[in-house]
């Protein structure tokens, strides 16, 4: 039995100067590396997909089987480019990750590349995060420094450069094709597929494309090995991964745990919602996942049992909202976020989250009719599974899965007249979040 | 295609309950219309790659081949059929319908109910297909507060010629991907993002493409319009007839759009052999020259030194009095220019040959030489598609294309697009025997052949070519002496194929029909006696004359001579000729002149019988493009003012009691079909000698070698009438190198022997030492008048004089 | 703030130095435009044109990135940009009131900028969407450092101080630069703070002090083991993520 929390990643990130080259270094930093320049490449491949690791962006494709589509007779030289674009709405992982630790990337960068026969890597950062691109930034100067980079690395004849890319500022970047383009110094839309990256990707090259927190995993499997990794988590969820708590619980925070915990363990791990509230809604990895209520508290957090629930474990962004929240409000929200960041390219999506907005803002003001809840999950119809990319579809979700389980709280809006709540009162400063005796 | 067809790899698909069998790799939405299934569609277009960003296209597919269907809609227009593919479209699927509908809903929210006004209403794919695949009602505006639209204040300029409305637009960039794919000019893009998006330039960086009216074609809904069409008619009060660009020697299918006996506009006809879908903004916008207030409305003879209205027989009988006076005073030529129809241009050959019993004829009116004359008779006449000649279709096949004195974005819009094609698709070498890397070779990735102007023919001799290569020779090369024959010997040594490109479009079909001094119509040499024989039998005469007759240049020192009495001029303007003070002399001191033309001209100022001739759209006829390949048009108007030369020049031949025997446009065809193409010997070409090799570097305030040609868009007469569209030429610059650019500054005043030309200087990085270049005809009276002759040296000195 | 300066040579070979980190150059584009802003204050039409000129694309290329990103101003920012996060979680958690109360304080709208005063900073204010630093809402961003739990208190001393020139420090990073500065750092130009600031925040550590005073780890390497059953098929592990799309790209790409 695997304890409740197993840092592993976050491990680090409470040591003194944990950015810095010698405290990684300290505390075993790139004992994987030299390990893995030693091992066949198709090895390497070979331990990430018996891991059972899947990719922790949020679709969840096994990364083993992502490294082994690259077609290794291609003469087109292969790249490995690092998803750091953590744009979606309650996700607050790899970010904390980059500034704390690094160099768990930069070495899984390492391995990964290599393992893959890429010469050349690119570690794509959000633009907004200014801190972590220079803690990044720097640990890949020091990484060069020290010979982990660059030609001939630590004598194994491996050569490998890394470039760390600064985003502009598109939410649709963090789609792999979209993120290749921005790569590409082009508009972030996303790509046709095929070809896959795997086969024409940047530059038309073969290209692994990974989230952070999954190259960040491969050093620890290289460390420990498949087996190591795949006794954490359940059966087809596989290994360790950060659950991260936001929004009206008492301690909010990361939290890395063995796939599979529920809600419940994660509330109580958090010292509960805040005091004197109860959860109402939630979303298990980030807005685009439907949301769930305290009907699902015990739900395995794994992607198969959040898959049965008619959800998705996406991120594990997950965001906690009590009673005093209105679901409209937060569903308009992120819906006008999804309508900003909406790349523009396909009518669906385009077209289809401008008119989401107006129906939505109107419900919430308390005008419209009911007809129109049902115009609105006709409109979700027409743009999930009808749109280019997964944006569209992370559109709908909100407003589908809030019509389902609090179609009367849209109803009061209009019976009402307008939102019965009050806003002052869900948030951080409300007199009602006082704890007692405080 | 001319080739043996090849073994196509099929697969078979089922498309709502129909199997069918199509070549592997088919998009669905295409396999579908071989069922008779149309699928509405916005963004797909069949000649851009697929983006698959409007969605209207979706379908089911329960199967994918594999046994296993997609569990959502997919796009019909990105999805390759697979073997045992099953597909369902709008007709069997309600999901499918469903899917459909709703994007076309939400294609509508913000979409403007201005149909009433605006261009596109009555051919709009949206309008249309809202029609057939939407709902009747909008739940937009029913829907919470009532549905607010987007708006856009109205409309925007791209360039002097394209508006957008943004409005309008359901950014499905196929006018983007056009401008990137196919001219290679991207200088419209998408902007901003998500609902903003929309379609753009930078600032000061309007879309000056060549071929920028075709995304006006091809937008499916009116968000782009034209200045020069916008609001001007409605198109189901139009009439649309096929019709060919008169413009250049390429071909191009065009339709033109017609009310009331008016043209409103022209558009790309399709035909896949030759332009395919696209033509120049030339061929589409200029066409107004022929309504200009200067167009001739009734014949003209000269009395008492004054030019009057006369009637056709009146004009006909003094215009055959006064040539035959001039036949006994030493002879007529005939000067017959580049824009005959092919019929128009038989029954010049015919009337020199019958009525004026002389060889006298030559459409060059450009600089030209006896070389050509002799390489057009031995390698160019009588050659075609099927017959061996090059086709637009061979360049997309060639191993590689080397470009001789031929700019073809500038000169052959045409085939500039079909080499970019063959470049993007089929990896095609292109090389350029140009005194720098245009604009256009860029685009064609291509590979410059450094050559001063006079040094293209050591440059041909020096060419690496294997038999795949076809090499393209522009009509400038007849002022290089040598050149003509070193690419004959090129091709005959090393099996390259060779393809003559003149500028315009009569050209070729002056040369098949006999307007030069050496050439009977269908390929007959003049010196061969059977060939004359030929000719002579099926005219119904006893002979022809036997010598080869003089060329423009030798008619136009004969007339200033004397030794001509008189001249027959078919629409030439002096100011295209090799020397043009020299011609208009020469038409001063002719005897007698008869000038054909559709405007008032230097030459109908100076006739003495003047004819109206019908524009394009009144008479029908044909023109031979550079392919060698015949373009037949219809009449399109009816108008009584004007008539085809043709019949002209038989009204005047009965006259002169030597009767055509030819009144229509059929007649002609009918004989000229008989006669046919001369099966005896080709002429050979005399060898010519190989110019001098150009001189090496110079500084500024020395001499420079002269580089000229003309730009696709240029003070031109065909082209005017529009200022919208001459709004888009490029402007006039002197190109240099760079170092002279710098010694001289913004601006340079270029000298040579007859004038200067004061204009602004550009550095070229790789612009030949000692070679300046300057548009032929984008300043004052084109460089032929104002300055010297291209391949001439000319001084070149900083700052206006 | 400082007006708009040209383009020198110096920031032009910075520009084509950006372009020549990429193995294709027109990859430079994204930083290029920091780069400009950095001197600028925004992307100017000539920044755009010289851009286009390095990378050999056309001004509407580039004019099309520029106007995509949202990181991208073409209105001039003032010395610090300050950006509140009112997307859902923070907007509930009090962003949304934070927001007005500086736009109040501040007197300008969203996306403006304060006017220029003696002897005062700008500021351009601007709310933004997740910073991805949800466990420390609600989030205000100035040159996209953290201001980490902010209330509208805290966030207007953040602005007086800022505006009066103050050093202010990031709740998670460094001391603040300006905009342009920061624009520079994001164009790949290294300014020495890296090493400021703590390594992680208190919500960023809370699982790990939980863990370490429950001594709860990770389980400890074993030399060899079973391994469970991995899916052996692509199909196997597409049924297996759970995403639709892609399990539609798997059976696209089967039927090639």
């Amino acid at each position: 039995m695997t304890d409740t929390l197993t840092p592993v990643l976050t491990d680090d990130w409470d040591a003194e100067r944990s950015w810095t080259l010698a405290t990684y270094e300290s505390r075993g930093g790139y004992g994987a590396l030299k390990k893995a320049l030693t091992m066949p490449q198709d090895d390497i491949i070979t331990a990430v997909k018996d891991s059972g690791l899947r990719g922790r962006g949020g679709a969840g494709f096994p990364t083993g089987m992502k490294w082994s589509f690259i077609p290794q007779d291609n003469p087109k030289p292969k790249y490995l480019v690092v998803n750091a674009d953590e744009s979606e709405p309650g996700t607050c992982k790899d970010i904390p990750l980059m500034m704390a630790t690094p160099h768990t990337l930069v070495e899984g960068v390492i391995i990964s590349s290599f393992a893959i026969r890429a010469n050349h890597a690119f570690i794509y950062i959000r633009g907004e995060v200014l801190h972590v691109i220079r803690r990044v930034q720097a640990a890949v100067a020091e990484a060069y420094a020290a010979g982990h980079l660059g030609k001939n690395i630590h004598g194994s004849g491996y050569d490998l450069d890394v470039v760390v890319h600064a985003g502009a500022g598109a939410y649709i970047c963090g789609e792999e094709t979209a993120l290749l383009e921005g790569l590409e110094g082009r508009r972030g839309q996303p790509r046709l597929r095929p070809p896959f990256p795997a086969v024409a990707g940047l530059y038309a090259s073969p290209t692994v494309i990974n989230n952070v927190e999954s190259i960040a995993s491969v050093p620890s499997i290289i460390a420990n090995g498949a087996d190591w990794f795949a006794s954490m988590g359940t059966e087809k969820s596989k290994g360790y991964g950060i659950f991260s708590l936001s929004g009206h619980v008492e301690r909010p925070g990361q939290y890395e745990a063995p796939l599979g915990i529920t809600l419940r363990e994660l509330i109580d791990l958090a010292g509960g919602m805040r005091h004197g509230h109860r959860l109402k809604f939630w979303t298990p990895g980030g807005s685009s996942t439907p949301l769930l209520t305290d009907e699902h508290l015990d739900v395995p957090l794994d992607f198969e049992a959040m898959a049965g629930v008619g959800t998705m474990l996406g991120t594990r962004a997950i965001q906690l909202f009590d009673e005093t929240t209105c679901v409209v409000r937060a569903v308009l929200r992120w819906t006008e976020f999804y309508k900003h960041e909406s790349c523009g390219k396909c009518t669906p999506c385009r077209e289809g989250t401008w008119w989401l907005v107006q129906t939505l803002a109107a419900l919430e003001q308390g005008q419209g009719s009911e007809g129109d809840l049902d115009l609105l999950l006709d409109q979700c119809e027409n743009i999930l599974g009808r749109s280019f990319c997964a944006l569209g579809d992370g559109a709908t979700s909100p407003i589908s899965s809030s019509i389902q389980f609090f179609r009367d709280e849209y109803l009061a809006h209009l019976t009402g007249g307008g939102c019965p709540f009050d806003p002052a009162a869900s948030t951080v400063w409300a007199p009602s979040l006082t704890k007692a005796g405080a | 295609m001319t080739t043996t067809p090849e073994k196509v790899e099929t697969v078979t698909v089922t498309i709502d309950g129909i199997q069918v069998e199509v070549a592997k790799d088919t998009l669905v939405i295409r396999a579908a219309e071989q069922v008779g299934v149309q699928i509405p569609r916005f963004c797909d277009h069949p000649l851009l790659a697929p983006v698959g960003a409007c969605r209207q296209c979706l379908v089911d597919v329960p199967d994918a081949g594999n046994g296993r269907g997609f569990p959502k809609p997919q796009a019909s227009c990105t999805l390759p059929v697979a073997d045992g593919m099953v597909v369902s479209t709008q007709l069997t699927s309600e999901v499918a319908d469903k899917a459909q509908q709703g994007v076309m809903e939400f294609l509508l929210i913000n979409h403007p109910l201005d149909c009433p006004v605006c261009d596109k209403g009555g051919e709009c794919p949206l309008q249309n297909q809202a029609m057939s695949n939407g709902q009747g009602e909008s739940r937009f505006a029913s829907s919470g507060t009532g549905g607010v639209k987007r708006t856009f204040p109205k409309p925007i300029n791209l360039s002097p010629q394209v508006l957008l409305d943004r409005e309008r637009c359901i950014v499905c960039q196929r006018c983007t991907r056009f401008a990137e794919e196919i001219p290679g000019d991207p200088f419209i893009a998408l902007i901003e993002r998500g609902a903003q998006q929309q379609i753009g330039i930078a600032e000061n960086a309007p879309f000056l493409s060549y071929f920028s009216g075709n995304v006006i074609q091809i937008c499916p809904v009116g968000a782009l319009t034209s200045e020069s069409y916008r609001f001007r008619s409605r198109p189901f009060d139009l009439v649309s007839s096929p019709a060919v660009a008169e413009h250049d020697a390429c071909g191009a299918a065009i339709r033109v759009d017609h009310r009331r006996g008016k043209v409103m506009r022209r558009l790309a006809g399709d035909d896949p052999d030759v332009n395919e879908e696209w033509i120049t903004d030339k061929d589409r916008f200029a066409f107004a020259y022929a309504t200009e207030a200067d167009r001739i409305g009734y014949p003209m003879v000269r009395e008492d030194g004054e030019l009057r209205p006369a009637s056709w027989t009146e004009a006909f009988a003094v215009a055959a009095r006064g040539l035959a006076t001039a036949r006994a005073a030493g002879g007529v030529g005939v000067l017959t220019g580049g824009r005959l129809t092919g019929e128009d241009a038989y029954a010049y050959s015919k009337f020199a040959r019958v009525a004026l019993d002389t060889n006298d004829i030559d459409f060059r009116a450009r600089p030209h030489s006896a070389e050509e004359a002799d390489f057009l008779a031995a390698h160019v006449v009588a050659t075609g598609p099927g017959g061996g000649g090059v086709t637009y279709r061979d360049l997309e096949t060639a191993t590689g294309v080397v470009l001789v004195g031929l700019e073809p974005e500038d000169e052959a819009g045409t085939i500039f697009l079909r080499l970019r094609k063959a470049v993007l698709h089929a990896g095609l070498p292109v090389r350029s025997v140009a005194p720098f890397t245009t604009r256009g070779l860029r685009k064609l990735d291509g590979t410059l052949i450094a050559t001063a102007p006079g040094a293209e023919t050591a440059a041909i001799a020096a060419l690496d070519v294997d038999a795949g290569t076809i090499v393209l020779l522009g009509e400038r090369l007849a002022t290089v002496p040598g050149a003509l024959t070193a690419a004959a010997d090129l091709a005959a040594r090393t099996g390259a194929r060779l393809a003559w490109v003149p500028r315009r479009a009569g050209d070729r079909g002056a040369v098949e029909t006999g307007c030069l001094p050496n050439l009977l119509p269908g390929g007959r040499p003049v010196v061969d006696a059977a060939a004359r024989v030929d000719v002579a039998t099926a005219w119904g005469l006893d002979r022809l004359p036997e010598t080869p007759g003089r060329d423009a240049d030798a008619i136009v020192a004969a007339l200033t001579a004397g030794d001509l009495g008189g001249v027959v001029v078919a629409g030439v303007d002096p100011a295209d000729t090799a020397d043009p003070a020299a011609t208009r002399a020469a038409l001063e001191a002719a005897t007698f002149v008869v000038a054909l033309d559709l405007r008032a001209s230097d030459v109908t100022r100076l006739a003495d019988v003047v004819f109206p001739v019908a524009p394009i759209t009144d008479r029908a006829g044909s023109f031979v493009n550079w392919e060698g390949r015949v373009r037949p048009f219809d009449q399109i108007f009816a108008n009584p003012a004007s008539l085809p030369e043709l019949r002209i020049l038989a009204g005047i031949a009965e006259e002169l009691d030597a009767p055509l025997g030819f009144r229509t446009v059929d007649q002609v065809w009918s004989e000229m079909e008989q006669l046919g193409a001369w099966d005896g010997a080709r002429a050979t070409a005399a060898s010519a000698a190989p110019a001098e090799p150009a001189t090496a570097a110079v500084q500024a305030g020395d001499s420079l070698a002269l580089a000229s040609w003309k730009q696709l868009v240029d003070n031109g007469v065909m082209q005017a009438g529009d200022k919208h569209y001459l709004a888009t030429a490029r402007p006039a610059v002197a190109k240099v190198a760079p170092a002279l650019a710098a010694a001289l500054g913004d601006t340079a005043t270029v000298t040579g022997d007859r004038g200067s030309v004061t204009v602004p200087v550009e550095a070229v990085d790789d612009m030949v030492e000692g070679v300046v270049w300057l548009p032929a005809n984008s300043t004052g009276l084109g460089l032929l008048t104002d300055l010297a002759s291209p391949g001439s040296r000319v001084t070149i000195t900083g700052g206006a004089v | 703030m400082t007006q708009a300066t040209t383009l020198t040579e110096t920031t032009i070979s910075e520009l084509r130095e950006i372009a020549g980190r990429y193995p294709e150059k027109r990859s430079g584009l994204l930083p290029m435009l920091h780069l400009v802003q950095s001197v600028q204050g925004r992307v100017t039409p000539e920044g755009i044109e010289i851009c286009a000129e390095i990378l050999d694309i056309s001004a509407a290329e580039v004019s099309g990135v520029a106007t995509f990103y949202t990181m991208y101003k073409r209105k001039p920012v003032g010395d610090y940009h300050v950006g509140v996060c009112t997307n859902t979680l923070c907007a509930v958690m009090g962003g949304d009131e934070i927001f007005a109360r500086l736009k109040q304080h501040l007197d300008v709208g969203n996306d403006e900028t304060t006017p220029e005063e003696q002897g005062k900073k700008s500021i351009t204010l601007e709310h933004v969407e997740c910073n991805a630093a949800c466990d420390y809402a609600p989030v205000m961003m100035v040159n996209w450092e953290f201001m980490d739990n902010q209330t509208p208190d805290s966030a207007v001393a953040v602005v007086d101080d800022l505006r009066a020139g103050k050093e202010v420090r990031s709740t998670r990073g460094p001391r603040l630069c300006t905009w342009r500065e920061a624009e520079r750092v994001l164009a790949g130009f290294n300014d020495g703070l890296a090493d400021e600031g703590p390594a992680a925040g208190p919500a960023s550590l809370a699982g790990v002090e939980i863990a370490g005073e429950r001594g709860w780890t990770a389980p400890v390497a074993q030399a060899s083991g079973a391994t469970g059953t991995e899916p052996e098929t692509k199909e196997g592990a597409v049924a297996e993520a759970d995403t639709s799309r892609a399990e539609s790209e798997t059976v696209q790409e089967k039927s090639q």
